[in-house]
């Protein structure tokens, strides 16, 4: 089977480059292992919060303090700039909207109460524009009664710090209760499911609009919009206080909504996206990697003029670690890992774990390397980029999408 | 301290991670919670039964085994092959009348097809499915699949064996029990186009059902017999006689496959990869250069595919879809991938009912949307389940094909 770019990994790396790449008129495949990453999303996506521990307040401009090995430094900071001036409209396009510009980082509420720089907030989420203070004197937590994976003192706690005033309170409707039977199943995926059903989502107002009623803002978990923000925009306008959605605990409802709509988004130009296989191996012709075999399709080789690996980090395979080296489990590619395995972590878990910046060694245009040699079909996108701490760096939904775009443009401008 | 004496699994719960990916794409988590989900029965429960076989949960009988967990599992977890070894090895042993008459595809079949007008008239009348739904437990809002008068083995022994040797190349072919006592047509379809070809087809010696009723009724020791002869019919195939085996169902297809290892422990490892689907055996075929395929220019059909979910954990509804759109004449579009609800006998049984249909709901709406002309589907138990509940007609691809097949030019071709 014949493609013109496979690219193995199905997050939002591999998407996102498969969708340029169809967009551009490219016949694509997108081999996925699993459900991906963004799973575990937070309803903001990163440029780049942190440089040298310090806080980042224009992330273009901080480009020039990165070390020369970070994808960033890579793609240089003029396209660093010209590529996220592309990105809303690449995703308002698939109807993914966002608050926010790379200009000047915005603000996020972690799920602690505490707050995050970042790039580009869902638009059904609530930007922050400052690092120190909130927008409101009172808040209205709710949650809904028996839900373990939102926890409300924790975000009381951290709210209160900014100096706003928190109320606590639970609500049940017969629909929870319902899932309820079940508490290890009562998820905020399977609350969302509920959720969209609009006569279910109209039965919320007067439970906002009562419970709010002496505060500036009702903040809920976010297990709203499986599929589209059209449910929270619904609830937002029936109701007489602004709401505003915190992250729950993975999985992630807007996560779970961006890989929903941007699968279907390349499905519908066109692409073949095959989700549960794994890629085995590849045959090298020299510096060209000609074909790849995965474990369901077996004999029948898949072929392609170019591929993009953007399998991701640890979370996702695309690396992996033994006792005595980090590697890269698909074709064994060089990757940039201390030797060493006690330099790998640093036993104080807040600190900047070293294991966080591995990854495969590509040169100056993203191609990967095997044996010290630049592979010249094979370019590499996202986490499993080697260079950068996406935790410490708040910097890994960026890395992502800027780096599949740019990697799209080079297959393409072959 | 009383030590715990089978403290290592066979399989591989201890990959799990807890990220909770399954729950989201589970499709009677979504829908019934008294379910307690695929990471509470497959390897958080896998934990608890290793230690006490009495933590063995009765409800894990509402798993459908539609493999959707593994699919999604980021981790690579055999959390479906978790859950029903779990039901085999510590469920009850004694199964109800009512499921070995739906497990035992074969007697019943045997039986019916010989009085075929008498059982599909008496099957569909009201007091019938009255009595078998309170008697039963088959729920009553069921169609029962049409037998018919003449089984598939018996066509063709009659009429299409004699001239097979005629051909240079040789296929034996599965046909499943469906195939021969509901609906010979797939089966003839599948001779004229290998014939088209240039490929002779030959029944197994003593074909016998995959067992996957069987498997999901616990009917466990009679499950294994029929594996182990099916398993010699085909290494009599493939190894003494070198002919593949090919099938029209994907569920036949996975069980030899993969279940029989996996559930039933039987190791097929010589002979698995010479039991494939055709689409997949034809797809190489033409992919490589060693057939064609003519079409007749007036067929004209708008068609919709769905994947049935053992066609997504195989990965190879890329052949399927791949064939019907070299059809030059049709309108194509791929469903989203959502289970029909059905999953074999599941759906038949009373107690399943509701979440069968809830499940299926989706794809329901989703076909009725696009009202195409057929949808076109792998899968029997998918068909029936589509057909009762939409207006849609669903035809195996292997069907759509022989009818929009040239067969003279293709066989002038090949």
């Amino acid at each position: 089977m014949k493609f013109d770019t496979i690219i193995i990994g199905g997050g939002l790396s591999g998407l996102t480059c498969a969708i340029s790449l169809s967009k551009k008129g490219q016949k694509c495949a997108v081999i996925s292992a699993g459900q991906s990453a963004l799973h575990f999303c937070s309803g903001s996506f990163d440029l780049l919060g942190y440089s040298n521990g310090s806080l980042v307040n224009e992330p273009l401009k901080a480009i020039a303090s990165l070390p020369e090995t970070h994808p960033y430094s890579l793609l240089g900071a003029d396209r660093v700039a010209s590529l996220t001036a592309s990105v809303k409209p690449f995703f308002s396009e698939m109807g993914i909207t966002f608050h926010g510009d790379e200009s000047r980082n915005h603000f996020r509420i972690t799920p602690m109460g505490g707050l995050k720089p970042t790039w580009l907030t869902l638009s059904d989420f609530t930007p922050i524009e400052t690092a120190d203070s909130l927008p409101w004197k009172k808040a209205a937590i709710l949650n809904v009664s028996g839900f373990l994976d939102f926890h409300t003192a924790f975000i009381a706690d951290g709210l209160e710090k900014f100096g706003v005033e928190c109320s606590i309170s639970a609500f049940s409707l017969p629909e929870t209760d319902r899932i309820r039977k079940n508490p290890s199943e009562m998820r905020s995926s399977n609350l969302a499911r509920i959720f969209e059903e609009e006569e279910t989502l109209r039965k919320l107002v007067p439970i906002v609009n009562e419970r709010g009623k002496d505060a500036d803002i009702v903040i809920l978990p976010s297990v709203f919009g499986l599929f589209s923000s059209r449910s929270m925009e619904l609830l937002k306008s029936l109701t007489s206080v602004p709401i505003c959605l915190l992250p729950a605990i993975p999985p992630s409802v807007p996560g779970i909504r961006v890989q929903y709509i941007i699968r279907e988004y390349f499905r519908h130009l066109g692409g073949i996206y095959t989700l549960g296989d794994t890629v085995a191996s590849g045959k090298f012709n020299g510096d060209v990697l000609k074909s790849i075999s995965t474990v369901n399709q077996g004999d029948i080789e898949l072929k392609a003029d170019n591929f993009v690996l953007a399998s991701g980090s640890f979370f996702s395979h695309g690396l992996a670690a033994q006792y005595k080296c980090v590697y890269e489990p698909i074709f064994n590619l060089d990757v940039v890992a201390d030797a060493d395995r006690s330099s790998w972590c640093d036993s104080n878990f807040f600190e900047s774990q070293p294991y966080m910046s591995y990854g495969v060694a590509t040169d100056a245009d993203f191609h990967a390397k095997l044996g010290g040699k630049s592979i010249r079909n094979l370019y590499v996108a996202g986490s499993v980029l080697s260079g950068f701490n996406p935790v410490k760096e708040s910097c890994g939904a960026g890395v992502s999408i800027l780096t599949a775009l740019h990697v799209a443009d080079l297959i393409a401008k072959k | 301290m009383k030590k715990q004496r089978f403290n290592i699994s066979k399989n591989n719960f201890e990959q799990c991670i807890k990220c909770t990916v399954c729950t989201v794409y589970c499709p009677v988590s979504a829908v019934n919670p008294n379910y307690p989900g695929p990471k509470q029965a497959g390897p958080d429960g896998e934990r608890l039964r290793l230690k006490k076989r009495y933590f063995f949960d009765e409800s894990l009988k509402y798993c459908m085994n539609c493999k959707r967990c593994e699919v999604a599992c980021p981790s690579n977890v055999r959390i479906g092959d978790i859950i029903q070894s779990a039901r085999i090895n510590y469920g009850p042993k004694n199964p109800k009348v009512r499921d070995i008459i739906l497990a035992n595809t074969d007697i019943v079949g045997t039986m019916s097809s010989a009085f075929a007008p008498i059982v599909n008239a008496t099957v569909a009348l009201k007091p019938v499915k009255a009595v078998m739904d309170g008697v039963l437990k088959i729920d009553h809002h069921r169609t029962f699949p049409k037998y018919s008068s003449q089984k598939f083995e018996t066509w063709f022994k009659k009429y299409a064996m004699a001239e097979q040797v005629n051909f240079s190349k040789h296929v034996s072919y599965f046909h499943g029990c469906y195939v021969n006592y509901n609906f010979p047509q797939l089966g003839k379809d599948l001779v004229k186009i290998m014939n088209a070809i240039g490929y002779g087809v030959h029944l197994l010696d003593h074909e016998k059902c995959c067992g996957v009723a069987l498997i999901s009724n616990g009917l466990i020791n009679q499950a294994k017999r029929q594996a182990e002869n099916n398993m010699s019919a085909v290494r009599k195939s493939v190894i003494d006689n070198n002919m593949p085996v090919i099938a029209t169902s994907s569920t036949c297809t996975f069980t030899m496959r993969d279940e029989y290892p996996h559930l039933l422990e039987i190791d097929n490892s010589d002979v698995r990869s010479s039991i494939e689907l055709a689409t997949r055996f034809i797809y190489r075929l033409i992919d490589s250069g060693e057939a064609k395929l003519a079409f007749r220019p007036d067929f004209k059909a708008r068609i919709a595919y769905h994947t049935p979910c053992h066609m997504e954990k195989l990965g190879w509804g890329i052949y399927s879809t791949a064939l019907l759109q070299m059809i030059p004449g049709i309108d194509f579009t791929i469903l989203d991938s959502n289970c029909c609800g059905i999953a074999g006998t599941y759906g038949f049984k009373k107690e399943n009912y509701a979440t069968s249909q809830a499940v299926g709901a989706p794809l329901f709406r989703q076909i009725e949307s696009l009202h195409p002309d057929f949808v076109a589907t792998d899968c029997e138990t998918c068909k029936w389940q589509i057909e009762m509940s939409t207006s849609a007609k669903v035809l195996n691809p292997i069907s759509i094909i022989a009818d929009a097949l040239d067969v003279e030019a293709t066989r002038k071709l090949n």
